[in-house]
C-alpha cells in the first residue's frame, strides 16, 4: 500500500538545478534509500518532502492527501518524523526531556503554563527510549552524550509521535563504523516491526545495500536509476557515474552480509 | 545590641510615616553645619554645570570665611543627578534621608527639575530650582515647595519680543529644537508677537531633533519661505552648524534674527569667529558689566579658577548667596518658616536687587538683551541692557489660573 | 515649491548621505568580518571629530592652506584607526566566539569609558573646528547659494565607495575580507592569519569612523554627545542596507539622507520617528536588509545555555526562603533611603527577570526591552493623569499597555533572528522613545508626567516597599514556574534547535510571540511599579541606557542561572548607588566593570559561584 507519493518535484537555486522532476513512492514498512554523489540533490529532495523547503513544482502526497506546501510542524502532525544530517536535539535538556518535549507537542500542551513539564509523559518517554537503548541514560544532559548516542536520542524523538513515515538524512554520518551498522540495524528493525515507511539517504553503501528495500540513484537532481539493491548494483550507468570500483565492492560485501 | 536594633527600627518607622523632619531637627546640634543638598548634571552637562559648581564653591568660601550662617557653617552636599529623572529622585532621596539636608537646590534639565520639584512637594521639602527654564516649574506644575531663580522660557522670549516689536517684520520663520523648551519657546513667541503685531504671520516652522539638526536642509527650508524675521531657540551643539550653514547660504542677510540664549558665554564661546553680526539675543555680557559688586564677583572667580565666568557661574553664585540670606532671615531651617520667608523676599545679589515673587515662586532675576557682534575672533554682545525679570513675568491672572490645580 | 529649492534640498540630502555612508561603511565592514556589532563605532567617530577639531587649527597656524586641512583630516582618521587596533587587540580578540549579547555589552562598555576619557582629555565645552580653506565661499546653484564644502562631501561618499571597491577587489587583504564576510569558517580553513586579518579590519573600520568624524568638523562642533547620536543612525543604515553589505550601506545612506532632507518639509516634528519607521518597514519586507543575506544560525548561542533545568535543591529552597525573609525584615534593619533603594532593586530585578525570560529561555536577544518597561510606566501614568484613574486601577493597566505594545511589535520581531532581531527590538524602543519625546500634548514630551504618586494608603516608603515586594515576588515566582512548565520547555526547545522544534510540530514563531508578550507584560508591571515609586516618568525610561542596564544585570547574574538576574540587579544598582556620589568618573567605572565581567566572568557572578562550588566539592563531571 502506498504511503508516500512524490510527483515531479523541481527546485532550482539561482539557476542551479537541485532537483528535476523527481518522482517516487514509499510503501508502508518499506525502506527506500536515496543515494548519489555530493550535490546530487538528496538533501534538497529530503527537505522538500519534510517541508523545510518549498518546491518550485511538483507534489508530495501522504496517504492520498496532498501535503506539498505544509510546514514541517504540520507534516509532523500528519505522521512524518525526521532526523537530520547533523543531529538536531535539545541540548539543554536531558535525554528523557527531549522525548517528553516531542510528546508534549503531540498532546498539544506546548502553551500550558501551570503544569511541570518534567513530570509530563515521562513513563511514555522511557518506553520510547528503551528500544533505542537510551533508557538507562534518561536523566543525563543531552549535551554530555557521545555523538552516536545523540543520534539515537534523535531517532527516539522522531519516533515519539508514532509516525507513519520516517525521514532520515544520513542517519550514520559522523559516527564510528561499528556504531553505524548498529544504528542502521536498529532503525530498520523498528521500521519493519511497526510497519513505518522510511526514506533515507546514506553515504555508507554497505548500510544502504544491507537494509534498503529499494534504492533511488540521484545525479545532478535527476533520478538515473531505481529498483531493488540487486538491480541497482547491476546497473552499468550507476557504476559509471556513482558507485565506481570501491562502491561496487562495498555493495558486494553488503550482499554477503547476513540481513 | 537589641536596644540599638529597636531604636533604629523605631526611627525608620517614624521617618517612613513622614515625621522625619522634626526628628532631624531635634537631632541637629547647634554647632553642626547647615547642610543643603545640591544635585545637577555634572557629567552629562559638564560644560554648564562645572562653572556653576565652581562659583558655588567661591560663594561658600566667602560665606564661611565670614563666619557662616547663624553662626554655623554652610555646607552644600553636591551630587550628580545623572541627567535622568530616575537617578535624580533617588539622589534627592539620599540627600534628604541620609544626609539630612535642610533643603534641595539645583538641576539643569527641565524634566529633572520638574521631577525633583514634584518629589519636593511630595516630601514637603524646600526646593530651589537654579537653572531649568521650563515655564511649567512655576506655572502648571508649580507647587508651594518649589522656587526658581533663572528667568523662564516665557520671560526670556518676552524680552526678545519687546526688543524686536518696533521692527517692521511681518513674516516670521521659527526654528526651535523639538522638545519642551523649544516648543514652548515657539508657542510663547507666536503668542507674544501676535499681541504686539496682529499682522504677523509665521511662514515656516522647523523643529529639528535636539542635538541632531540637519543644518543644510533646515536652512534651505527656512530660506524657501522668504521670511523677514527669524526666531531661533537652537542652542548647544545645534547652534554652530545652523549659524554656519545660514551664514554660507545667506539666510540671515537683511533679516531680523531674534535668538534665545545665544548671548550666553556658554554658547558664544564655541561659536567663536562664526558669531553672527546683529542678532538680537538674550545673554550675559559679563565682561562689560561695571557694577562694583558684580565686578568683585568676576575678579574673584577669575582669580580662583583661572577661567572666565559663564552664566552658570553667576547663577551658582547667586543661588548660594540667596540660600544663605534666606536661612539667615528665616532664623533656621524649618521648611514652613523658610517658605513663608522666601515668598516676596528681596535679595541684594551680585547683579542688584532680586525679589522672589510670592504668587508663582519665580525670582525677578533678569537677563541682558542686546546684539551679537564679533570682537576679534570671539563673539560678544553690544548695545545691551539689563532687563529686570519683574517687567516680563507672567501676568498675575494667568499665574492664578495656571497654579490653581 | 520651485525647482531650484528642491534641487538644493536634494543636494543637502546627498551631503548628509555621504557622511552617513562613510561612517556606516566602517561599521558594516567590521560586522562582516568579525560578526561583532560595534557599539563603540560612534565613539570612534566622536574621537575623529575631537582629534580633527583640535589638530587642524594647529596645523592651520603652521601654514594656512588646504593641504594642512586635509592632512589634519587624514591624520585624525589614522589616529582613530590606531585606536581601533588597540581595541581589537585588547578586547574584541577575546570575545569573537562569545554570544552576540556579550559582544554588544562589551562594546557598550567601551562607549562609557570613551565618554569619560573625552570629557577629561578635551574638556566639557563643545569644540567648533575651522572651515576648510578654499571652501569657505558658497557656490551658486540655480540662483541659490550652496556651501562648496558640501559639494566636496557629496563627492566624498562615492569616492570612498570606489576606493573600498578597489581595496576589496584588487588586494589580497580585500579578498580575505570578502571571503570572511561570506563564510567565516572558510578563512580559518584557508590557513589565513585570522588575528592579522581581524586587526586590519578593525583598523579600516575605525579609520572610516574617524574620517567621518573629521569630515564633519567644518559643519558641526565636536561634542560629548555625538557618539550615541550617530550610532543609532549608523545602526539603521547598516541594518537597512543589509549587515556586511557596503553597497547596501550606500543605498541606505542615500535613502535616509533624502528622507531627512524632505521629511522635515512634510513632517517637521517627527523626524526622529521617520528613520526608525523606515527601518522597521524594510525589516518587515526584507528581513535581512536591502542587499543583505540571511545569517547562518549562530553556534555560540546554544553553547551558552548548555545545562538542563534542575528543580531547587533543599539548600536552594532554604536560600530562597532566607532571602525572602531578609527582604521582609529589611525595613526593620535599614533607614528610609535603604528601603527606597531596595524597592528600586526589586523593580529592576523584576524588569531584568522578564528580559532574562526572553533571552535565557526564549533565546530572543532583545536590545530594546526598555520599550515595555516604559510603556507600562506611561500607561499607568497616562491613565492616572489624563483619566483620573486611581492607582489601584492604573497599576494593572501597566502590564496591559506593555502587553499590547509587545503584541504589536512582537508580531514583526519574531519573524527575525539573531542580530537583526536585536536591531528591530532596538528600533521599536527608539520609535516609542521618539513618540514619547515628541508627542508633547499627550506625553508631556521630555518633561514627562509628574505627580504620579501612589494612593494615600500606599504612599509611605514602607508600605510601598511591601507592595512592590508582593508584586515582584509573585511575578518572579510565577514566571519561574512558567520556565519549568511546558511553555517554558517549548521556548527552550525552539531556542536549542529551531529545526528540531519545527520537526516535532512546534509553531516556533507563535510561541516566541507569546513569550514576547508575556515578557513585555512583566516588564510593564515593573514600569508601573517604578512610576509610582518615582512619582514621575519621562522618555529616558524608554532609552537605550535603560535597556543596557537590564542586559548588564543579566550579564552580572549570569545567563544560565534562573535567579541570576535578581542578583545582577542588586549588584548593579548598589554599585551605581555607591559609585555615583564617590566619583565623577562613574560612567568609566561602570564601563570597565562591564568589560571586566565579559572577559572574566562570562557566566556571571552566580555562574562563577556555582562553578567554584563544583570545583570545591571536588566532584566535577
Amino acid at each position: 500500500m502506498t504511503l508516500l507519493a512524490v510527483r515531479g518535484l523541481c527546485k532550482t537555486f539561482g539557476g542551479v538545478v537541485a532537483a528535476r522532476d523527481v518522482s517516487f513512492e514509499v510503501a508502508l514498512g518499506e525502506l527506500l534509500a536515496l543515494i548519489g554523489p555530493n550535490g546530487a540533490g538528496k538533501t534538497t529532495t529530503f527537505n522538500m518532502v519534510g517541508g523545510q523547503l518549498a518546491p518550485d513544482a511538483g507534489a508530495v502526497v501522504l496517504h492520498s492527501q496532498e501535503i506539498t506546501d505544509l510546514a514541517p510542524r504540520e507534516k509532523f502532525r500528519r505522521g512524518i518524523g525526521r532526523t537530520f544530517q547533523i543531529a538536531q536535539t535539545f541540548l539543554s535538556m536531558t535525554v528523557a526531556e527531549n522525548v517528553q518535549m516531542a510528546l508534549i507537542s503531540c498532546a498539544g500542551e506546548t502553551r500550558a503554563m501551570a503544569s511541570d513539564a518534567r513530570r509530563l509523559h515521562r513513563e511514555e518517554a522511557l518506553e520510547i527510549l528503551a528500544p533505542v537503548g537510551m533508557a538507562h541514560a534518561a536523566d543525563r544532559p543531552c549535551s554530555t552524550l557521545a555523538y552516536g548516542d545523540v543520534k539515537r536520542v534523535e531517532l527516539a524523538i522522531a519516533l515519539a509521535s508514532r509516525p507513519k513515515l520516517l525521514l532520515m538524512d544520513e542517519p550514520t554520518a559522523g559516527m564510528a563504523p561499528r556504531e553505524r551498522a548498529a544504528l542502521m540495524e536498529l532503525a530498520a528493525s523498528i521500521a519493519r516491526e511497526r510497519r513505518i515507511g522510511v526514506l533515507f539517504t546514506e553515504h555508507d553503501m554497505s548500510a544502504v545495500f544491507a537494509h534498503a528495500d529499494r534504492i533511488l540513484v540521484l545525479v545532478r537532481g535527476e533520478i538515473v536509476a531505481a529498483g531493488s539493491p540487486d538491480e541497482v548494483r547491476a546497473n552499468p550507468r550507476v557504476k559509471e557515474v556513482y558507485l565506481g570500483e570501491t562502491g561496487v565492492a562495498a555493495a558486494e560485501r553488503a550482499r554477503r552480509a547476513p540481513p | 545590641m537589641s536596644g540599638a536594633f529597636s531604636r533604629r527600627a523605631v526611627l525608620a518607622g517614624v521617618a517612613a510615616t513622614g515625621l522625619g523632619a522634626s526628628v532631624r531637627a531635634a537631632q541637629a546640634q547647634a554647632s553642626a553645619p547647615i547642610k543643603v543638598g545640591e544635585l545637577n548634571s555634572y557629567t552629562r552637562l559638564a560644560a554648564f554645570c562645572i562653572p556653576y559648581r565652581n562659583a558655588m564653591q567661591l560663594a561658600l568660601d566667602e560665606i564661611n570665611g565670614k563666619g557662616g550662617v547663624l553662626g554655623r557653617k554652610l555646607e552644600f552636599i553636591i551630587r550628580d543627578d545623572g541627567g535622568t529623572t530616575g537617578d535624580a529622585t533617588r539622589v534627592a532621596e539620599e540627600l534628604v534621608t541620609r544626609e539630612n539636608v535642610s533643603m534641595l537646590v539645583g538641576t539643569f534639565l527641565s524634566n529633572v527639575g520638574l521631577a525633583v520639584a514634584d518629589y519636593a512637594n511630595q516630601r514637603k521639602m524646600l526646593f530651589l530650582a537654579s537653572e531649568p527654564l521650563s515655564d511649567a516649574i512655576t506655572m502648571a506644575q508649580g507647587n508651594r515647595y518649589t522656587f526658581r531663580v533663572r528667568p523662564s522660557t516665557y520671560m526670556q522670549t518676552k524680552m526678545l519680543v519687546d526688543a524686536v516689536k518696533g521692527k517692521p517684520v511681518d513674516r516670521w520663520a521659527i526654528v526651535c529644537p523639538n522638545y519642551e523648551y523649544g516648543q514652548s519657546a515657539a508657542a510663547n513667541f507666536k503668542r507674544l508677537i501676535k499681541e504686539a503685531n496682529p499682522k504677523a504671520e509665521f511662514v515656516a516652522e522647523q523643529y529639528p531633533a535636539l542635538g541632531r539638526v540637519d543644518a543644510g536642509a533646515t536652512v534651505n527650508a527656512l530660506a524657501q519661505a522668504r521670511p523677514h524675521g527669524i526666531f531661533n531657540a537652537l542652542f548647544g551643539p545645534d547652534l554652530p552648524p545652523f549659524v554656519r550653514e545660514g551664514n554660507t547660504r545667506g539666510l540671515f542677510e537683511g533679516k531680523t534674527v531674534a535668538s534665545l540664549l545665544t548671548g550666553e558665554p556658554e554658547y558664544l564661546l564655541p561659536l567663536g569667529e562664526e558669531t553672527p553680526e546683529g542678532w538680537i539675543v538674550t545673554g550675559y555680557p559679563w565682561e562689560q558689566i561695571t557694577d562694583a559688586k558684580h565686578k568683585a564677583f568676576v575678579d574673584a572667580y577669575r582669580a580662583k579658577f583661572n577661567d572666565t565666568p559663564r552664566l552658570g557661574s553667576l547663577l551658582g553664585y547667586v543661588v548660594v548667596n540667596m540660600t544663605k540670606d534666606l536661612i539667615e532671615k528665616a532664623g533656621g531651617t524649618d521648611t514652613e518658616k523658610m517658605i513663608a520667608t522666601f515668598e516676596d523676599m528681596r535679595f541684594d545679589t551680585a547683579i542688584g536687587p532680586v525679589t522672589m515673587r510670592g504668587i508663582d515662586h519665580q525670582s525677578t532675576h533678569g537677563a541682558w538683551v542686546g546684539e551679537t557682534t564679533l570682537k576679534g575672533r570671539a563673539g560678544a554682545m553690544r548695545n545691551w541692557r539689563y532687563v529686570d525679570g519683574a517687567s516680563v513675568m507672567f501676568p498675575e491672572a494667568e499665574v492664578k489660573a495656571a497654579r490653581k490645580a | 515649491m520651485d525647482l531650484s529649492f528642491l534641487v538644493v534640498q536634494f543636494l543637502s540630502g546627498l551631503a548628509s548621505a555621504s557622511s552617513l555612508f562613510i561612517i556606516s561603511s566602517g561599521l558594516t565592514i567590521v560586522f562582516g568580518v568579525t560578526r561583532i556589532v560595534n557599539f563603540a563605532h560612534g565613539s570612534l567617530y566622536m574621537l575623529g571629530a575631537y582629534f580633527a577639531a583640535t589638530l587642524i587649527p594647529r596645523l592651520l597656524d603652521l601654514s594656512y592652506g588646504a593641504p594642512s586641512f586635509w592632512a589634519g583630516v587624514i591624520l585624525s582618521a589614522l589616529a582613530v584607526g590606531v585606536l581601533g587596533v588597540v581595541m581589537e587587540v585588547l578586547l574584541l580578540r577575546r570575545i569573537y566566539r562569545a554570544p552576540e549579547l556579550f559582544q554588544l555589552l562589551a562594546t557598550f562598555g567601551v562607549v562609557l569609558v570613551v565618554q569619560d576619557v573625552v570629557l577629561q582629555a578635551f574638556g566639557p565645552q563643545d569644540i567648533l573646528g575651522p572651515r576648510a580653506p578654499g571652501l569657505r565661499a558658497p557656490v551658486e546653484i540655480m540662483g541659490r547659494r550652496f556651501p562648496s564644502y558640501e559639494l566636496v562631501l557629496i563627492a566624498a561618499g562615492p569616492v570612498v565607495l570606489g576606493l573600498l571597491w578597489l581595496l576589496l577587489h584588487k588586494t589580497r587583504f580585500g579578498v580575505l575580507v570578502r571571503a570572511a564576510t561570506q563564510d567565516r569558517e572558510m578563512v580559518g580553513a584557508l590557513g589565513v592569519n585570522q588575528a592579522l586579518l581581524f586587526t586590519g579590519t578593525l583598523f579600516l573600520g575605525a579609520f572610516l569612523a574617524g574620517l567621518g568624524g573629521a569630515l564633519q568638523i567644518p559643519k558641526a562642533p565636536a561634542t560629548a554627545r555625538m557618539d550615541l547620536d550617530i550610532i543609532a543612525e549608523t545602526f539603521v543604515v547598516t541594518v537597512i542596507g543589509g549587515m556586511g553589505s557596503i553597497p547596501g550601506a550606500f543605498l541606505a545612506s542615500l535613502l535616509i539622507g533624502q528622507l531627512q532632507a524632505f521629511g522635515i518639509l512634510i513632517f517637521p516634528k517627527i523626524t526622529l520617528v521617520l528613520v526608525f519607521l523606515l527601518m522597521a518597514l524594510v525589516l518587515v519586507v526584507r528581513p535581512y536588509g536591502l542587499l543583505g543575506r540571511p545569517e547562518a544560525p549562530a553556534g555560540a548561542h546554544a553553547a551558552a545555555f548548555g545545562t538542563p533545568l534542575r528543580p531547587w535543591s533543599s539548600t536552594e529552597k532554604g536560600i530562597a526562603l532566607v532571602v525572602l525573609a531578609a527582604l521582609l525584615a529589611l525595613p526593620l534593619l535599614g533607614d528610609v533611603y535603604l528601603i527606597k533603594v531596595a524597592t528600586e532593586i526589586l523593580i529592576f530585578g523584576l524588569f531584568a527577570f522578564s528580559l532574562h525570560f526572553l533571552i535565557g529561555t526564549g533565546g530572543l536577544v532583545s536590545f530594546g526591552h526598555a520599550a515595555y518597561f516604559g510603556l507600562g510606566a506611561y500607561g499607568a501614568a497616562l491613565a492616572l493623569k489624563h483619566f483620573g484613574v486611581p492607582m489601584e486601577l492604573a497599576l494593572p493597566l501597566a502590564p496591559i499597555a506593555a502587553a499590547l505594545g509587545a503584541t504589536l511589535f512582537g508580531f514583526f520581531i519574531v519573524r527575525l533572528s539573531g542580530i537583526y532581531l536585536a536591531m528591530l527590538t532596538l528600533a521599536a524602543a527608539q520609535i516609542l522613545y521618539a513618540v514619547a519625546f515628541q508627542w508633547v500634548e499627550v506625553t508631556g514630551g521630555d518633561n514627562g508626567l509628574v505627580g504620579v504618586w501612589p494612593a494615600p494608603w500606599a504612599s509611605t516608603r514602607l508600605v510601598y516597599y511591601y507592595f512592590t515586594l508582593a508584586f515582584a515576588a509573585a511575578a518572579v515566582l510565577g514566571l519561574r514556574h512558567v520556565i519549568y512548565a511546558p511553555f517554558g520547555y517549548t521556548l527552550r526547545a525552539a531556542r536549542d534547535s529551531e529545526l528540531r522544534a519545527d520537526a516535532v510540530g512546534i509553531d516556533v514563531r507563535r510561541h516566541r510571540w507569546l513569550a514576547f508578550i508575556l515578557a513585555g507584560a512583566v516588564a510593564g508591571l515593573a514600569g508601573g511599579l517604578y512610576v509610582f515609586l518615582k512619582g514621575s516618568i519621562d522618555p529616558s525610561a524608554l532609552s537605550i541606557p535603560v535597556s543596557v542596564d537590564a542586559l548588564t544585570m543579566l550579564l552580572l547574574g549570569g545567563l544560565q542561572t534562573v535567579m541570576g538576574p535578581l542578583v545582577g540587579a542588586a549588584v548593579l544598582h548598589s554599585l551605581k548607588d555607591q559609585i555615583m556620589p564617590l566619583t565623577e568618573l562613574w560612567r568609566m567605572m561602570l564601563g570597565l566593570s562591564i568589560i571586566a565581567m565579559v572577559l572574566l566572568f562570562p557566566k556571571g557572578l552566580v555562574g562563577a559561584f556555582e562553578a567554584a562550588r563544583e570545583r570545591f566539592a571536588g566532584g566535577g563531571r
